[in-house]
């Protein structure tokens, strides 16, 4: 029983809800030291929150907006960045489209050009040529014109000679005679041949 | 047995239901250092004191750009009496009595929760003298505020003479206004959280010792059922004076804000 009273007590004391009735029973009116202890704790929540710590989250927060507001504000200007280049770009391609189209068309009247031109010296080498070849031919032939009247003047005079000379009296004496006169023309022509 | 005064000791050793009453609130000194005795909701404010302080310094002692784990709930807590308390009740400049306001959320709603908190079980605010020491402290920074932006005439003129009215009706507004505005409000500021503290400790502890008497200390076919309801509506009501307590200390710092915004701006 002692012992079961003495543990009873202790676990009283432990939880410390004394039943006992104090001099102040109503519970509306305050106890003094009470107030000054709930006072005391207060203020030094008070001062421990809006001293030290309640400012540096205040900083906190602030620079967090302060970031993300600096950071909406980059993206914008990125973005506006972004759109100029891309505008340039643009430009820039469509000059670059521009200027080769203008390079082909260009290009294509050059080739065209080169290509007349080309003919042109084509057909002018050839009518040259033609010509060159007209002239030499015609030269060869005056030439050849000059010697044959030449020979033929110089044979006739020695076949005139020879008829002349000889007496032509038979057939066959006469015939030997052309053909001697022949032989000696056609050896002539070899020499004159080997002359040139 | 009779020598026994604790109500452990009752709970205990009693065999018959005793109906939880006043002597739930009457803490006899642990320790009496000369007139003054140290009681259990002194040493439990002062655990809501070490308790606030500690989370506060985890939470805000180093505070980084993107918040995660204490930092972000004291945040949360910080921007909702911001946000929901000071700037709606005093304005714009609302944020300079922010740690005033965010102190006393904070230090009422902890010590609300010692009702629930094992071994503590006991809202500190269900004395008093607890609210009162903030309540009184509350009305005399009102005072003081008003006197410093109103004027010392003016803020009386402006409580007890609202304008807009017909002259012969501030003879009975006036005292109305002035009994309203500095006696009953700072009274039901404290008493209102008292009350509900009280309250809700009584029914806590009612069911508590209900489910107690009649599953544990007298067990009978007839309690049983009783018991039964006593446990789980000790449940129910825990869960319900979570909600209370947070409301409460909600209540009590916007009541404040209420008081201090009134003084800083004259009402319209």
């Amino acid at each position: 029983m002692n012992i079961t009273a003495s543990l009873q007590s202790a676990a009283g004391a432990v939880l410390a809800a004394p039943a006992e009735p104090t001099e102040n029973s109503n519970p509306i009116i305050p106890d003094i030291a009470e107030l000054v202890v709930g006072s005391i704790a207060f203020f030094i929540v008070l001062f421990a929150l809006a001293k030290v710590l309640l400012p540096r989250v205040a900083k906190t927060l602030e620079e967090r907006s302060d970031a993300i507001e600096g950071g909406i504000e980059r993206a914008k200007q990125l973005q506006a960045e972004a759109q100029e280049t891309l505008e340039q770009y643009r430009a820039q391609l469509a000059e670059a489209r521009h200027e080769a189209a203008r390079l082909r068309e260009e290009a294509r009247e050059q080739g065209a050009s080169i290509i007349a031109e080309m003919r042109e010296q084509a057909q002018a080498d050839a009518r040259r040529i033609t010509e060159q070849a007209q002239a030499s031919i015609e030269a060869e032939r005056q030439q050849a014109l000059a010697q044959l009247r030449s020979e033929v003047g110089t044979l006739s005079t020695r076949l005139a000679g020879r008829i002349v000379g000889e007496s032509l009296e038979d057939d066959a004496r006469q015939r030997r005679v052309v053909d001697r006169f022949l032989e000696e023309l056609e050896s002539g022509a070899d020499a004159a041949e080997r002359v040139r | 047995m009779s020598s026994l005064s604790g109500n452990a000791g009752t709970l205990l050793a009693a065999e018959e239901w005793h109906a939880p009453g006043l002597w739930l609130f009457q803490w006899k000194p642990l320790v009496e250092i000369g007139p003054f005795g140290i009681t259990k909701p002194m040493i439990l404010a002062f655990i809501v004191v070490l308790v606030v302080i500690g989370f506060f310094w985890a939470a805000f002692s180093k505070p980084q750009p993107v918040p995660k784990g204490a930092q972000m709930w004291g945040e949360y807590a910080y921007t909702f009496v911001r946000d929901q308390i000071a700037r709606p009740m005093i304005g714009k400049d609302g944020d300079k009595y922010l740690p005033l306001l965010f102190t006393l959320f904070v230090f009422v709603w902890i010590m609300n929760l010692m009702s629930v908190i094992p071994l503590a079980q006991f809202p500190v605010t269900s004395r008093i003298a607890y609210p009162a020491a903030l309540a009184i402290m509350v009305y005399l920074y009102m005072l003081y505020l008003g006197f410093k932006h109103q004027g010392f005439l003016g803020f009386f003129k402006n409580k007890l003479f609202p304008p807009g009215m017909p002259k012969w009706i501030y003879i009975i507004l006036a005292p109305l206004e002035f009994l309203t505005n500095f006696i009953v409000n700072p009274f039901t500021h404290a008493v209102r959280l008292f009350g509900n503290m009280f309250a809700g400790h009584i029914l806590i502890a009612m069911f508590a010792i209900t489910g107690y008497h009649f599953l544990v200390v007298a067990v009978s076919p007839l309690g049983l059922p009783l018991g039964i309801v006593g446990a789980v509506m000790t449940v129910v009501m825990v869960a319900f004076e979570l909600l209370i307590q947070a409301l409460q200390a909600y209540v009590f710092a916007m009541l404040a804000a209420n008081y201090i915004g009134g003084a800083v701006h004259a009402e319209h």
